[in-house]
């Protein structure tokens, strides 16, 4: 369930970088930033939120400690 | 339109070696913090590989986010922008901060968590044992080192790129020659100063020395990336006016044509980014997912829970240290589309030739130079250009010595027959070797037309590359014939679509007869091909024993 979710939300964000409807918007937020570029800039901060989530909720523990149960080299 | 910053009636700045004095003492402290943290070499080869997995979170993320980030992010996003608008950014970096946050929490966690039970040091131990093959081995070699050289090689002609403008009229006695970079230092000098450090600290402490270094030329080209951006809009009137005066065509996507005037006539330039190709690009930032010497990095991580600021902050450093670029990149479609080119300043003109397409990687350093007109600063910010250079650098050099020595040279010898330090004394004679095969070749193909047309080519074939880590880390069916089927596609198809490129230039498939870059970027097509392949043939072949499917699936 956790990881349907987290595949939905990848494939939601991966929809919205195309975000076509920015495509000819060239008009400049806050006096200074292009539209395009504040669109992705927002997009880069909510993807860095979005991992902060997967992080939390759906951290690999297991993996983990399995990993730390032992070492060859 | 009125344009703030007029070249027509630019001072051009006197010549100046102060910037020269900045660069020296930068490298030089740089050499002294790597060589300072060989101190804590522990002698063993494991250290000098991995770190003895001792690496906490700030420094991974530094590490990671450095090496990921070339010259291609400073120098090359700022000309990227320059010649096709405000699309840059969302073509490489906002989708760079999902899918490479992806890649380090889907890849490099259960890589590092497998990597360290069994004590692997390189990818190909990982995949000679994940599908019970020796020749997976011999038959990935070459690809990986033979697309790090030509992203090795981007790091070495980008510093003479860059520090050929930046040094240009500085010694017209000692080195003169014909044309806009008479009086600068040549690139053999350059080249040699910039390998023979970087070689100096990986020899000396090997991956502890590159996560220390990576560390502060990471903090040093975020701050001086942010001081330019300053500096310039300063220049320019404030950030407000300078994005006022940024070219209407390079505001938005839309595909478009731009004249420009060049010393060699007038040509149009493809402006805007097509719509297919903004959608294949996506495929581009999965290369993260197969570059050797990011394996490596993962390696040293002391635990799992150090890629946590790394997988979130990721996205957030590339923000940091594009956007900025990119509006510089914007405002200098400003500087450089007005006045005429007749009028502009010989200086200027004979740096960018006249900002045509092989000119557009130097942007940055002359928007630097004539802007800042500030020396000090002109050096801080030049030597924040080449700590993104040197970043990268270091971790190559580094994990191809890694791959000769562990995957060719130990491989099929008994443990006992050598000891941990003649490992490591191989594995140093290596790094030397390929610095030196490195400085070589930079120096023959300096001349190379775009440099950072080259590095989608390397990236493309490591994001291909990146279904073959996906499926054997995912998929228990995932056989040694589908591995062998998905490499041979990846390769068949990426040499064939390098070739029609005319070996290195920007091509995507099925473009139109208009322009280059309205198709499918070839390397959605090589990722797909690779991964129907092992899926195809994996289907049909003998799956790996119950003994490999419980070593890599706990």
């Amino acid at each position: 369930m956790k990881t349907g979710i987290i595949i939905f939300i990848f494939i939601t964000f991966a929809v919205l970088h195309q975000d076509t409807w920015n495509w000819d918007n060239g008009n400049l937020l806050f006096g200074f930033i292009p539209v395009g570029l504040a669109y992705h800039a927002g997009y880069s901060i909510v993807a860095a939120i979005f991992w902060a989530c997967v992080v939390k909720f759906a951290w690999p523990k297991r993996l983990e400690e399995w990993a730390d149960g032992g070492e060859k080299l | 339109m009125d344009y703030l910053f007029n070249l027509a009636q630019a001072e051009v700045p006197a010549v100046s070696k102060t910037p020269l004095v900045v660069i020296i003492c930068y490298l030089g402290l740089l050499l002294g913090l790597a060589l300072f943290s060989g101190r804590f070499f522990r002698g063993t080869s494991k250290d000098y590989f991995v770190a003895s997995h001792s690496i906490g979170p700030f420094m991974l993320l530094m590490s990671v986010f450095g090496t990921t980030m070339t010259a291609f992010a400073l120098v090359g996003s700022t000309g990227k922008a320059f010649q096709k608008g405000v699309g840059t950014y969302g073509l490489m970096a906002s989708s760079s901060g999902l899918i490479h946050a992806a890649c380090f929490f889907l890849i490099g966690i259960k890589v590092w968590s497998i990597a360290k039970r069994h004590g692997y040091v390189t990818q190909i131990q990982f995949f000679r044992n994940r599908f019970e093959s020796n020749g997976i081995g011999y038959l990935l070699f070459p690809c990986l080192v033979l697309l790090v050289i030509p992203y090795l090689l981007i790091g070495v002609i980008g510093s003479y790129r860059v520090m050929g403008p930046a040094t240009a009229g500085m010694f017209i006695d000692l080195f003169p020659q014909a044309g806009p970079l008479n009086g600068s230092v040549p690139p053999w000098i350059i080249g040699l100063v910039i390998c023979g450090v970087v070689l100096a600290y990986i020899f000396a402490g090997g991956s502890r020395a590159a996560a220390w270094a990576n560390t502060f030329q990471t903090l040093v080209f975020m701050a001086m990336g942010v001081l330019a951006f300053y500096l310039i809009s300063r220049a320019l009137g404030g950030v407000a006016a300078a994005s006022e005066q940024i070219y209407p065509g390079h505001l938005v996507r839309t595909p478009g044509e731009l004249e420009v005037t060049t010393k060699a006539g007038a040509f149009q330039r493809e402006i805007g980014i097509p719509p297919i190709q903004f959608l294949t690009y996506m495929f581009i930032p999965l290369s993260v997912g197969m570059f050797p010497h990011l394996f490596q990095h993962w390696l040293t991580a002391k635990s799992a829970k150090s890629f946590r600021l790394t997988v979130i902050a990721h996205p957030l450093c590339i923000m940091v240290v594009w956007v900025p670029c990119v509006l510089i990149g914007l405002w200098a479609t400003g500087v450089f589309n007005t006045p005429p080119l007749a009028e502009w300043p010989k200086p200027v003109v004979s740096i960018m030739g006249g900002t045509d397409d092989a000119g557009v990687g130097k942007v940055l350093s002359v928007v630097v130079k004539f802007l800042i007109v500030n020396p000090l600063i002109a050096g801080l910010v030049t030597a924040g250009i080449l700590a993104a250079i040197m970043s990268s650098l270091d971790s190559q050099f580094l994990c191809l010595g890694t791959i000769f020595t562990n995957d060719i040279v130990l491989h099929n010898q008994s443990k006992e027959r050598f000891t941990d330090k003649q490992i490591v004394l191989i594995a140093r004679s290596f790094v030397v070797a390929i610095v030196l095969l490195t400085y070589i070749l930079s120096l023959v193909l300096k001349d190379v037309q775009n440099v950072f047309d080259l590095a989608v080519w390397s990236f493309s074939g490591f994001a291909a590359l990146t279904s073959l880590v996906f499926t054997a880390l995912y998929w228990k069916g995932a056989t040694k014939a589908g591995a062998y089927a998905c490499i041979t596609a990846v390769a068949v198809s990426w040499v064939y679509f390098f070739a029609k490129s005319g070996w290195g230039g920007e091509y995507t498939v099925f473009s139109s007869e208009h322009r280059t870059d309205d198709g499918v970027m070839p390397v959605a097509i090589c990722f797909v091909l690779g991964l129907v392949s092992m899926i195809v043939v994996s289907l049909f072949t003998k799956k790996p024993s119950d003994e490999t499917i419980k070593k890599f699936f706990p």
